[in-house]
């Protein structure tokens, strides 16, 4: 092990577990509040087009990420109207944002810039002064774009906000026991709909960081199921947001270990690299059947007065 | 399903009636009604999605209506009935695929896996077995080898189903995304046809390909995705093992207690789905490919889904539902290289049916037009089947 493989291990860790972790964030707000959200992988793929879209024109990282995440807010109005005023099956509406968004993404990518391919630069990093100059964590952790930083103090201030505040509190009633957040005076519909577009907006940011930090680049169906394993670490997490990033860490490191194994000698077919996370993920939902969790309410929407 | 259909004013339990001449005229009027409202509510979707493709394809700067008129040139003109019936034999098989899991209200979205498994397996050892066996035994026999390669798939998110009640969708979703992987190192590796430079199996024997359908250019695979889909409507409707899944479907506690193996029936229902997907990829392989690349992967279930639901899981009812999109991707592909659209397109169309059903049907509830597209279990499944309900 060269400190060259462990430094490109470390920084392959974080840009593949970064996008998952704010997805996961994102899922996690829904779930909690009790919507089933199967529209993220196609939410991701929308904010990534747009935040890449938007690094092209203003050549800012920081307004792409922000684009990014109204994209995301802008395309979970969907789930909003339709899964949380109007009650219709979450599944079926998710599974239609998904093909919505990665369809419409790869159209838009193919017309304005499937002959040219352009890819954006790097961002410049934020060395942090003396930990930057630490061999091995140094140029890898601690010279990560700035979003690295801003997205661990997000997770931090959600798992803050989601267990030690009244919304917090509230959100979590909407997804174990509506009737009784109803009963206390708050609002299931308010609720919910927050949470749906706090959802959208992590999920497109994550999609917004996929494409422009961690690829450099937006190419249709680039998510390739990272929206559904964020639903997985959602599952597995159980609403604590530490178990988010550190299951995030753990599926970044997976995709790392098949990175920094190319750079050795050791001949691994990509297939085999791409298929890694896959059975890591499956072979955690074996071992921990039984210890999956989702709130009671989950994709129930919310009647009042129904039993 | 259209059998119990239930429109509160006119089709009650057959109870004597109070007047025996002026019952029957209300009731015809009112089946009449309710076959026109079930059409209605069919069709009003797919309209509606294609006018807000209309207005997309118009903001992408497209002519829609020459875009449309090209899919019905392209999708029914000259060869195009043809290609669209080709089409029709794999999309038939995994609609029942699905209809079977859903209406046991289990959610089986590995359909690319199941499917690209089967492929791989009828690609790899059909050169060989086609040209060792005679034809009436080598075709029968690839297909079982696709069909238990796909049931096989779908056991693992079956036992974890079955035993912990672990979601179903994100398990089939997960092992889908190991099978293409799994296809795709096959195809490199063990099945590659190492005198191509571009990974890909070697083809079938012409011979060994499925015979025309005589008069046409359209295999015999339609005839079989036909025949199975009339089988299963049958087994579905008016067997007990259809009444099973159906009880099992709308409620696992009255399954349980009529006496139902819900462990077993879980498995059969993913078994059969799994089945039924990897004999459509069989016959997709030998009656219209020959062969297998790295990476292809025509995602048939993703595109077929609302027209599963649109059908209301009944398999009669996805035959032309099937057919209409079936003559739409045949048209759209085409369509789409004319003006110079990515063939993505089409999923976004799909997703607007998928949008303007669950719209249609709210307002069909609101209205209590008829019944719903979705038996009323599937929406719980998530819930009854988690196993955090049986923690508290």
């Amino acid at each position: 092990m060269t400190e060259a493989i462990l430094v490109a291990f470390l920084i392959g860790t974080i840009a593949a577990g970064m996008p998952l972790m704010l997805a996961a964030l994102g899922e996690t707000i829904g779930e909690q509040s009790g919507v089933l959200n199967l529209g993220i992988e196609g939410i991701m793929l929308i904010g990534g087009y747009f935040g890449f879209v938007a690094v092209l024109m203003t050549q800012s990282f920081w307004l792409g990420l922000l684009v990014g995440t109204l994209a995301g807010v802008a395309s979970s109005l969907i789930m909003l109207v339709l899964s949380v005023w109007l009650g219709l099956n979450q599944i079926v509406v998710g599974i239609a944002i998904t093909l919505a968004g990665s369809g419409i993404t790869s159209v838009l990518h193919t017309q304005n810039y499937g002959s040219t391919n352009p890819r954006l630069g790097l961002d410049t990093p934020w060395k942090i002064p003396f930990l930057s100059d630490i061999p091995v964590v140094g140029p890898s952790i601690f010279s990560q774009p700035g979003m690295f930083t801003v997205a661990l103090l997000i997770a931090a201030a959600v798992a803050w906000w989601l267990h030690k505040t009244n919304p917090g509190l509230r959100l979590r009633a909407a997804g174990q026991k509506p009737a009784s957040l109803d009963a206390a005076g708050g609002s299931v519909l308010r609720t919910r709909s927050l949470a749906v577009l706090a959802g959208g907006a992590f999920s497109g940011l994550g999609g917004a960081y996929l494409a422009l930090l961690s690829t450099g680049a937006f190419t249709p169906f680039m998510t390739h199921g990272l929206g559904y394993i964020a639903i997985v670490v959602t599952m597995l997490a159980r609403g604590r947001i530490s178990w988010v990033v550190v299951a995030s860490l753990v599926y970044g490191a997976s995709v790392a270990v098949g990175t920094a194994i190319q750079l050795t000698n050791i001949n691994l077919p990509n297939d085999v690299i791409k298929m890694l996370p896959f059975i890591i993920v499956m072979i955690t939902l074996i071992v921990f059947a039984r210890s999956a969790y989702i709130p009671p309410a989950l994709a129930v929407p919310y009647t009042r007065g129904a039993r | 399903m259209t059998t119990n259909m239930q429109l509160a004013p006119s089709t009650g339990a057959p109870q004597p009636a109070p007047s025996t001449d002026a019952v029957p005229q209300p009731k015809q009027r009112g089946r009449g009604r309710a076959a026109v409202d079930v059409l209605v509510r069919t069709i009003t979707p797919v309209v509606l999605a294609l006018l807000a493709g209309a207005l997309v394809l118009l903001m992408l700067g497209k002519d829609p209506l020459q875009f449309y008129g090209d899919i019905v040139y392209y999708g029914l003109a000259g060869n195009g009935w043809q290609n669209s019936m080709i089409a029709m034999a794999p999309l038939l098989l995994i609609a029942l695929g699905l209809i079977i899991a859903f209406r046991g209200k289990l959610w089986n979205l590995g359909y690319n896996g199941q499917y690209l498994l089967g492929a791989a397996i009828v690609a790899g050892f059909g050169p060989d077995i086609l040209v060792s066996f005679p034809l009436a035994i080598g075709i029968p026999l690839l297909a079982i080898m696709a069909i238990v390669v796909g049931a096989a798939w779908t056991i693992i998110p079956a036992l974890l189903k079955a035993k912990y009640g672990t979601n179903e969708i994100i398990t089939t979703l997960m092992m889908s995304f190991i099978g293409v992987s799994v296809t795709n190192i096959l195809v490199k590796g063990p099945f590659q046809d190492a005198s191509v430079a571009v990974p890909q199996t070697r083809e079938l024997p012409f011979d060994g390909m499925l015979p025309y359908i005589p008069g046409t250019k359209v295999h015999i695979g339609f005839i079989i995705a036909i025949l199975m889909v009339l089988a299963f409507h049958f087994i579905l409707k008016r067997t007990s093992f259809g009444l099973r899944l159906d009880v099992f479907g709308a409620s696992t506690k009255s399954a349980k207690h009529v006496g139902i193996d819900a462990r077993r029936m879980t498995i059969v229902i993913f078994v059969l789905s799994g089945a039924m997907i990897a004999l459509a990829a069989a016959i997709d392989i030998m009656g219209l490919w020959g062969y297998l690349r790295t990476n292809w992967n025509p995602a048939y279930g993703d595109k077929i889904l609302p027209f599963v639901f649109l059908a209301r899981l009944n398999p009669l009812a996805s035959i032309p539902l099937v057919a209409f999109y079936a003559v739409l991707a045949t048209g759209g592909t085409i369509a789409a290289q004319a003006s110079n659209l990515s063939v993505d397109f089409l999923l976004v169309i799909v997703a607007l049916i998928l949008m303007f059903m669950t719209i249609i049907e709210y307002i069909g509830m609101k209205r209590d037009l008829g019944q719903s597209y979705l038996p009323q279990g599937l929406r719980q499944s998530l819930r009854l089947g988690s196993v955090g309900r049986k923690k508290q």
